[in-house]
């Protein structure tokens, strides 16, 4: 185990090639994911807790239930769907970086979707109405209702870039764990493990999370700067 | 100096869920008027403010602004004129930002950056200048009362509307939010309309005063004749406190 983590250490400090291949991968992976589904689940979450249409409890509870989607099925899902007999086989995606994003919005969307759509739902309604009185346009009340709530819009985020980065099933499935064109750090650990490469797979473990912490940590930074009064 | 707005209001109804909770035949605001709104809960005082800030619609009826020569409803109105507009509500909300932030949002949507003197002067206004960095969420209701004040004098509105502006404040606060309605009306060009609980506040500083239960427009009258002379019995038990609801 010492021995383990020695060599995990030793190929973290000396940037070995591969290790710092795959670590790049998983991050462009995430970024790429994490970005869309920003631009597709902040507005929708916001629509969704501010606007009034039938069948909202509906559309409400399907969003719900999407937070909880097991990967492994939206992996299985976005399988089907590039696979040569698929209906966009033609695409070529499957087994490439692409097809793991779109398998990665699929599971973070929904998160970013629902902890926006609950944040913007808990400020005082009477914000609104009062923003509207003092001239603002529909658009810059919601914009300021956003906001309002951007606190809660980055745990959202954070929790979307959670569930990717750590994500393994779906990316396995979709990207196939192919070395210098699909492999990330979780897939890699998973196969280091399997070939008793305990030092390479804990390196990759160590990585994995220095980046989730980094990540998270400027995320906070944003939130607290956000807190401030101006 | 341009004239001062009024409203025209008939056959004006509104519903909520099917409940109709307010019933005006026939309304005029006068221009440069304050009209004192009065009535217990649930009258229908604040509806009928928010129709007149156009933040709703009627169900029925017709709900006019004449502005500039112009008559604007809630559908008419441009966003340039509905800006003519400000509302202080019973209960501000304010933005999670400082009070200088939330002085400034009025003005900041209606464009430009450079509003340092007017919200200066408008925190000084409301005796908050020390208070201009303050996170607006750690104030008291009678500062925050105050702040949402200040949001709405710095637009210069030529409608005020005002939803209960001093309930539940302090004798100072009140006494501080009343001078600066009637400092506002002063201005010139501005009509204002007060709803109020106390009727001894309307008494003090409305010209007209309207009466409304449970929906309906009981009385409108100048207000020496609303409170000394009242036309209908139930103004008379509503003014002597006689009337229980």
């Amino acid at each position: 185990m010492i021995d383990a983590l020695r060599e995990a250490l030793r190929l973290i400090f000396s940037l070995d090639p591969g290790v710092v291949e795959i670590a790049l991968r998983s991050l462009q992976v995430t970024v790429s994911a994490l970005a869309i589904s920003v631009v597709i689940g902040i507005p929708l979450g916001a629509w969704l807790a501010l606007g009034h249409f039938s069948g909202k409890k509906l559309v409400t509870a399907l969003v719900y239930t999407g937070m909880g989607l097991p990967p492994v099925v939206v992996g299985l899902g976005v399988f089907l769907v590039f696979s040569r007999s698929g209906p966009l086989g033609d695409w070529g995606w499957l087994f490439t970086s692409a097809a793991m994003v779109v398998a990665q919005v699929i599971i973070a969307t929904p998160l970013v979707m629902g902890v926006t759509m609950s944040s913007v739902a808990g400020i005082n309604p009477d914000l609104r109405p009062q923003l509207r009185a003092l001239g603002a346009t529909p658009w810059q009340a919601t914009w300021a209702q956003l906001i309002e709530a951007r606190s809660g819009i980055i745990v959202g985020i954070v929790a979307g870039f959670g569930s990717i980065i750590s994500e393994v099933g779906a990316v396995m499935l979709v990207g196939g764990n192919i070395a210098g064109r699909t492999r990330v750090l979780t897939t890699a650990i998973v196969l280091e493990t399997r070939q008793g490469n305990f030092d390479i797979a804990l390196a990759l473990g160590i990585i994995l999370l220095l980046l989730s912490f980094a990540a998270n940590s400027a995320l906070i930074v944003l939130q607290t700067r956000t807190g401030v009064p101006r | 100096m341009t004239a001062a707005p009024f409203y025209d209001l008939h056959h004006v109804q509104q519903s909520y869920n099917r409940r109709v909770v307010l019933r005006i035949p026939v309304l005029r605001v006068e221009p440069g008027e304050i009209l004192g709104i009065v009535g217990p809960s649930g009258a229908g005082k604040s509806t009928l403010l928010r129709l007149l800030a156009f933040l709703e619609q009627p169900a029925q009826g017709a709900v006019t602004l004449h502005l500039d020569n112009q008559e604007l409803t809630a559908e008419t109105a441009t966003i340039d004129q509905r800006r003519q507009i400000a509302m202080v509500f019973q209960r501000p909300a304010l933005l999670r930002r400082s009070v200088r932030a939330n002085v400034a949002y009025g003005l900041r949507v209606r464009g430009g950056r450079d509003h340092r003197e007017q919200i200066d002067a408008a925190l000084k206004q409301v005796k908050l200048d020390h208070l201009a960095a303050a996170d607006a969420h750690t104030l008291s209701g009678g500062e925050a009362q105050r702040v949402a004040l200040a949001r709405a004098l710095v637009l210069r509105p030529r409608v005020l509307l005002l939803d209960e502006p001093t309930a539940n404040l302090d004798p100072y606060n009140v006494r501080l939010i009343e001078s600066l309605i009637q400092q506002h009306l002063a201005a010139g060009n501005t009509t204002i309309m007060l709803v109020t609980h106390n009727i001894f506040q309307a008494q003090r500083l409305a010209t007209r005063v309207a009466l409304l239960l449970d929906g309906e427009l009981v009385e409108t009258a100048p207000v020496l004749g609303f409170f000394q002379s009242p036309a209908d019995a139930r103004t008379a038990a509503f003014v002597s406190g006689e009337l229980v609801y």
